[in-house]
């Protein structure tokens, strides 16, 4: 841990709150229909598209309306993408020769691109063609993207509106998220990127002759292009195998903190939006503190756990220690150029968010480092979470702790002056429920399974390890792997696609039930028992309710896998 | 129900067109006009104007007049830039440990007859498998072995990494490194020169 380390960390936060209120503002704009800097370039390009679909912008859809729009929206958007990548080998763009993937892993990477997961079975670099890097992934890395944005839209009208029957109009949501936010955001990065040396081409792969003779084969494509909605829409999906880790994907320090601030950005400025959606900053900033406070946790035990030399290394007389000359500290698995602490942050904020890129592999984290990133998925990925996905998730658990607050004090909880009776409650521990579901229930079944088990590729209590951080990943649709994990076996491509959807939709739907029963309910005033939700009490409480209802479900599972590693390894065991 | 996929069915082509067609496009071609070098994968050419590769890109290095590079998992001979990908062995592993071990032992033979502690990044694999760098300490650790290799002072050497090396981005991102590709073409033209 070394100072320079502790100044990349402070710089890093100071970034992510400084485009909290810009960003936030700008989306609250975007989503309320109000005119922003970009109307007079975007606005007919809008009505546009809305023409070409055939859509009224004006119409609004109840929640049914808008949950039938959005699963169809996305059905489709899973088809055309198994599609593409089942027949790449007949279509153009297709310079390294790579034929259709299995029936297996298209269903796996259509359920995991249209879900916002991005998990890869499959290694980018030699298993896509350039149309499906293009046509099929980077699409859905916008629309799923633009998808979980706006159901957090949905949800959030839901709480503003009284007495209405409508959220909103899904359509349109996805479009303008889509136009105003994502697109432009996504160029102006991508241009970032490929100023710091990431390749932007349709000519690939470069041969070379290496300085010592024998030649490299150096696969490009468009990858800054990729890359940049990869990072700003916590999707994660590399277009190389190593995925941010690679030095075409990630070149330099300046890159990777880019990169990285662009994993949480839009996340953490979604909490500003909240705050001036509902007409109160300080509901935002209070669960934006929430967010950061666990966030800032996990990252300090993380660069801490990385930081430290590996004892069952010690009697090789390797210089494991942090100094001017070299990183030190644990290595194995991360780049130089990177280091630990830039390492450590990046893995805390794509584990939290549920983007799921990396620039180190943590399947070669400590054991203690993996285990905060298995943590942070666990908790439903609500520390800042996916776009969209992190803040609705954060708002189930809002709803429990205004629930478990009220049963405390014997009234009838409410929440931005929205009475949450028992149909709510319902609908958000049926969200709650998914992940533990995903993780313990689908995890154990893959143990129990020989097809699922021989995925472990680690013996003892890592192989566990393997295994729950798989599940998590999956059903978190965070996507990164302890990427010893063999995923690419057909049972493990079909059930991780399975957990995927299941995490995705069976969040979303109780959710936009909530939003819809919540706009037909009355405004009711605050009164002097109203629990004030934006305190330093309040941020507490949920604080409390995310780590004991959230982390609490796993303990026994973490016991066996990364803690009786970490116990194993600091008493000098191997595997 | 179908009246449902028809609007959904248009607008995910009229998306797709535009997010993964002409976004893309228009991309590569304001990075073609802007950044061409970048673009085209930073290639670098030697003086004799032959490709050698990017500059961003790990090679192997293993002559023994050559600084080394680090482990690499991509590939079976390592530095398969179609394979980029690493050993993804747990710290607990004794694959790893054992890898580690060997390495460490093949290494002490490099650092001249009084060898220091040994730079770990020196032995461990890198997370891409093309890491382009090495830490100056892993740099500088190789020196009394290509001295004695190529017949030059050991001295001209140290300076010759010094002036590689690439200090943190702003003094505060990243970490200090030195990159291979261009540390052994300065090293090539060092001993031509003399």
């Amino acid at each position: 841990m070394t100072i320079q380390g502790l100044g990349q960390l402070a710089l890093f936060l100071a970034l992510l709150v400084a485009a909290v209120p810009v960003l936030g503002g700008y989306m609250a704009r975007v989503f309320t229909g109000e005119p922003v800097l970009l109307q007079p370039v975007v606005g007919p390009l809008e009505r546009g598209i809305y023409r070409l679909a055939g859509i009224n912008p004006g119409r609004e859809q109840n929640w049914s309306a808008y949950a039938t729009s959005l699963l169809a929206f996305n059905l489709l958007g899973a088809l055309l993408l198994y599609g593409e990548v089942r027949l790449q080998g007949l279509l153009p763009f297709n310079p390294g020769g790579a034929s259709g993937v299995s029936p297996a892993l298209a269903f796996n990477i259509a359920a995991s691109f249209v879900t916002n997961t991005n998990w890869q079975a499959y290694s980018g670099e030699q298993a896509l063609s350039l149309l499906s890097q293009m046509l099929g992934v980077t699409v859905q890395n916008f629309l799923s993207a633009a998808t979980g944005i706006a159901l957090l839209m949905a949800l959030i009208r839901g709480l503003t509106r009284r007495c209405s029957k409508t959220i909103g109009n899904f359509y349109v949501d996805v479009v303008r998220g889509t136009l105003y936010l994502l697109l432009p955001l996504s160029v102006v990065m991508a241009l970032f990127l490929v100023w710091q040396g990431v390749p932007q081409t349709l000519v690939s792969p470069a041969t070379v002759t290496t300085l010592e003779g024998p030649t490299q084969i150096l696969p490009e494509g468009p990858v800054a292009s990729q890359l940049a909605i990869k990072q700003l829409g916590s999707n994660g999906g590399g277009f190389y195998n190593a995925n941010s880790a690679h030095p075409f994907e990630n070149p330099t320090p300046l890159a990777n903190l880019i990169q990285t601030w662009a994993i949480l950005a839009i996340a953490a400025a979604l909490t500003f939006t909240f705050g001036r959606m509902v007409g109160d900053q300080r509901q935002g900033w209070a669960l934006f503190t929430v967010m950061a406070v666990l966030f800032s946790l996990g990252l300090a035990a993380t660069w801490w756990c990385e930081s430290q030399p590996n004892p069952l290394l010690a009697g090789l007389n390797l210089d494991q220690h942090a100094s001017s000359l070299q990183a030190g500290g644990n290595m194995e698995g991360k780049e130089v150029r990177f280091g630990i602490a830039a390492s450590a942050l990046w893995a805390t904020a794509t584990t939290a968010a549920s983007n799921g890129s990396v620039n180190a592999m943590h399947d070669s984290f400590t054991p203690l480092g993996g285990l905060v990133l298995m943590i942070n998925m666990k908790l439903g990925e609500v520390i800042f979470g996916g776009v969209g996905a992190g803040l609705y998730g954060m708002l189930v658990f809002v709803i429990i702790t205004v629930f478990i607050a009220g049963l405390m004090v014997g009234r009838t909880p409410e929440y931005l002056g929205k009475k949450i009776e028992s149909r709510e409650i319902k609908l958000a521990v049926l969200a709650l429920l998914v992940v533990p579901v995903g993780v313990l229930g689908f995890g154990a079944l893959s143990l129990v399974i020989p097809a699922g088990a021989a995925a472990i590729s680690q013996p003892g209590p890592h192989g566990l390890s393997q295994l729950l951080y798989a599940y998590a990943s999956a059903v978190g649709n965070n996507g990164s792997a302890f990427a010893g994990f063999g995923a690419d076996s057909t049972y493990q491509e079909t059930m991780i696609g399975v957990v995927v959807l299941l995490g995705r939709y069976l969040t979303m739907i109780p959710l936009l039930a909530i939003a819809g029963s919540l706009a037909a309910k009355k405004l009711v005033p605050p009164s002097a028992g109203t629990l004030p939700t934006h305190g330093p009490l309040f941020i507490s409480l949920v604080m409390g309710v995310i780590l004991i209802v959230g982390g609490l479900t796993f303990f026994p599972a973490l016991a066996l896998g990364p803690v009786v590693e970490h116990l194993a390894m600091i008493h000098g065991n191997s595997f | 129900m179908l009246s449902e996929f028809k609007p959904a069915l248009r607008l995910l082509l009229v998306m797709a067109v535009l997010t993964g067609l002409l976004y893309p496009l228009a991309v590569t071609g304001l990075a073609q006009l802007l950044f061409p070098f970048q673009a085209h994968g930073s290639l670098i050419e030697d003086n004799s104007g032959r490709v050698i590769g990017s500059a961003l890109v790990g090679q192997r290095f293993q002559k023994p007049g050559y600084f080394q590079s680090r482990p690499s998992a991509a590939g079976a001979d390592g530095y398969d830039a179609t394979q980029s990908g690493a050993s993804n062995l747990a710290t607990t592993s004794k694959r790893l440990i054992a890898d580690i071990t060997a390495r460490a032992e093949a290494r002490r033979a490099d650092a001249g007859p009084t060898p220091g502690p040994l730079p770990v990044d020196l032995v461990t694999a890198s997370a891409s498998g093309l890491d382009p760098d090495l830490s100056p300490a892993a740099a500088f650790y190789q020196i009394p072995r290509i001295a004695h290799v190529r017949g030059v002072s050991e001295e001209k050497l140290r300076i010759l990494v010094g002036l590689l090396v690439e200090k943190r981005s702003y003094g505060i991102l990243g970490e200090p490194r030195v990159n291979l590709l261009k540390l052994n073409l300065a090293l090539d033209e060092m001993t031509r020169t003399e």
